[in-house]
């Protein structure tokens, strides 16, 4: 077990921000905050493996619905092939092009849905009261929250994104520059962060405002979907969203114009495509201060 | 009270049986319209949901459609909005789930489901009044809105003739009816499995593809295309969207209504079926 002198920050919602003020900028202060990172790393991989073990119980079951979810997961692309059946180009792009928005995106969704998709539960735990039982637990809230119900069978779908992924990186007529091939395992990773931190970001919607749990899927599930088409489909002004209102093109659109030799639609400058790890450290940071400000805000039911 | 003693020797009579029952069902049917009614906050979420998805299959489908227009029998204007009349669909036949099930599969995990069939309601009769009220409300607010939203960003096809809307809206009755008929089923297996979950989501993607809501079925090809329209999948998106954009007209659209009738009545029959099975030979857990 880690330090439990480290334990109490994120745990309550005055602590956090004492447990700043006593640390302080400075060395100290990124050690602590490695340190708490860490630790909560560490609670998030304990939680998740209690939840395997207990659904590994029903081992056939699993196998089951792990290869019905691969399965149903290729009806998802089986769309986008039918639509190639009826045309050569969508939005300008051919199939690899789309089979390399498809996998990224899908991969990246996959992932974040995969680590943390268990937040979303967020106001039915306010509701039900479960959320005080987390919070009065030796490890963080959040860790907790994202690690409840781990489900092993979400892997299906980075799985089969992975596949479709593989394909398209064979098909695709790229010549590959040490930046492209260094351009893609960085979206991915970028990506996952991206989704996950716009997961907790929506879900902490919920502190305020109870019932909101199907609005995140606009921009968890419906962004997924949005990128798995071209940016050129879309009207400009949706595009622009996505870059400066919630930065979903910095998940694959940006970075694909550069890996597929494409024009920027927008005509934005090329640094935007390289840009994605500052991207997910901010939306990392936003989702951070607000599940802070949320827990601050958060007042239990007593039930 | 001297006319009250003739009426209790009277034999039953079965006609005011009847509307006692349909009574019954009407107020199951009311009280559920009104349960979803509470929710506004949840109502206004899955609503911008709905409209966000319509947005995004809108524009793929108008780069499609420029690509290739005419396709699969729908110009632009009607291919856009089949999609919008797809996303109203989709909360009215709760496709992508939120139903009844979600209500009975809490009851199999706790055990009310046994109090369920002690009742002198019959089980399927209640959770399809319940059903059809949530319906009613879902294509008042959450249908309503997507076609409003869809009618105002993009070039939309209204039908042009006004009786096209009440065959409409008769085919809508009768997805939801055929959606109740297979959500049932699926629900039903909870009583063997004691967890439908798993059954749920694998049914619900099936769903969705071979409803038409993702692609029209009219672009599937050769066989699988054929097969696609007469499976029940295609009444509860494909079979509607068609007569809202009036590619049948006049006593034309018997076909396409037909087609659904002869699929409510055969899952209704289905789920009464295996219900009989369920309850003569199931032990009921928990408690």
């Amino acid at each position: 077990m880690a330090d439990p002198g480290l334990v109490p920050a994120p745990s309550g919602p005055g602590s956090a921000r004492t447990g700043f003020a006593r640390t302080g900028p400075g060395w100290a202060g990124v050690r602590s905050g490695v340190a708490r990172a860490r630790w909560a790393a560490r609670s998030w991989w304990l939680c998740a493996a209690m939840w395997t073990r207990s659904t590994m119980s029903y081992r056939a079951s699993f196998a089951m619905m792990l290869a019905a979810n691969l399965v149903i997961a290729f009806l998802d692309f089986a769309v986008i092939i039918l639509m190639f059946r009826h045309t050569d180009t969508l939005g300008g792009w051919n199939l690899p092009e789309l089979g390399f928005l498809y996998g990224t995106s899908g991969f990246a969704l996959g992932m974040a849905n995969l680590l943390i998709g268990s937040v979303d539960a967020l106001g039915e735990r306010i509701r039900t009261g479960t959320l005080d039982v987390m919070l009065i637990r030796p490890a963080p809230a959040l860790a907790q929250l994202c690690a409840e119900r781990f489900s092993l069978r979400r892997i299906g779908r980075p799985v089969q994104a992975a596949a479709v992924l593989a394909w398209s990186l064979a098909a695709l007529d790229v010549r590959w520059t040490w930046d492209r091939v260094l351009l893609v395992p960085v979206l991915l990773l970028c990506g996952t962060a991206i989704f996950g931190a716009i997961w907790v970001g929506f879900a902490c919607l919920q502190f305020w405002w109870g019932e909101a749990e199907e609005l995140q899927n606009s921009f968890t599930y419906g962004g997924g979907l949005m990128l798995q088409y071209p940016p050129t489909v879309f009207a400009k002004d949706l595009v622009l969203g996505v870059v400066f209102g919630v930065p979903l093109a910095f998940v694959n659109w940006l970075p694909a114009l550069r890996v597929l030799g494409r024009p920027d639609p927008l005509g934005l400058p090329t640094a935007f495509q390289y840009a994605s790890p500052v991207a997910a450290a901010l939306c990392v940071a936003v989702a951070g201060f607000a599940w802070r400000a949320g827990l601050r805000a958060y007042r239990g039911t007593g039930s | 009270m001297l006319n009250a003693a003739p009426a209790e020797t009277r034999p039953p009579d079965p006609r005011a049986d009847l509307t006692a029952s349909l009574g019954l069902y009407a107020s199951v049917a009311r009280g559920a319209f009104r349960r979803y009614s509470t929710y506004r906050a949840a109502t206004l979420a899955g609503t911008v949901t709905n409209t966000v998805f319509g947005c995004i299959l809108a524009y793929t489908f108008v780069a499609l459609w420029r690509a290739r227009p005419d396709l699969g029998g729908y110009d632009l204007d009607q291919a856009v909005t089949f999609i919008w009349v797809c996303q109203a669909l989709m909360p009215t036949t709760a496709i992508f789930g939120g139903g009844f099930e979600n209500d009975v599969q809490t009851r199999f995990r706790s055990g009310d489901i046994a109090v369920d069939l002690y009742r002198p309601v019959d089980f399927q009769g209640w959770w399809l009044a319940s059903d059809l009220g949530r319906a009613g409300y879902h294509l008042l607010v959450r249908g309503g809105a997507p076609l409003l939203a869809g009618s105002l960003l993009f070039h939309f096809r209204l039908p042009e003739r006004p009786l096209t809307w009440l065959v409409f809206l008769l085919s809508v009755l009768l997805a939801e009816v055929v959606s109740f008929g297979l959500r049932f089923l699926v629900a039903l297996t909870g009583f063997w499995l004691h967890d439908s979950d798993g059954v749920r989501s694998v049914t619900l993607v099936v769903a969705m593809f071979l409803s038409g809501m993702l692609l029209p079925l009219t672009l599937f090809p050769g066989w699988l295309g054929e097969l696609a329209r007469v499976l029940p999948w295609a009444a509860l998106a494909q079979v509607p969207a068609d007569l809202f954009l009036e590619h049948a007209t006049g006593p034309a659209v018997l076909g396409p209504l037909g087609l659904q009738l002869g699929w409510a009545a055969a899952l209704i029959g289905a789920g009464r079926g295996v219900q009989a099975l369920a309850t003569r030979k199931v032990v009921v857990q928990g408690g």
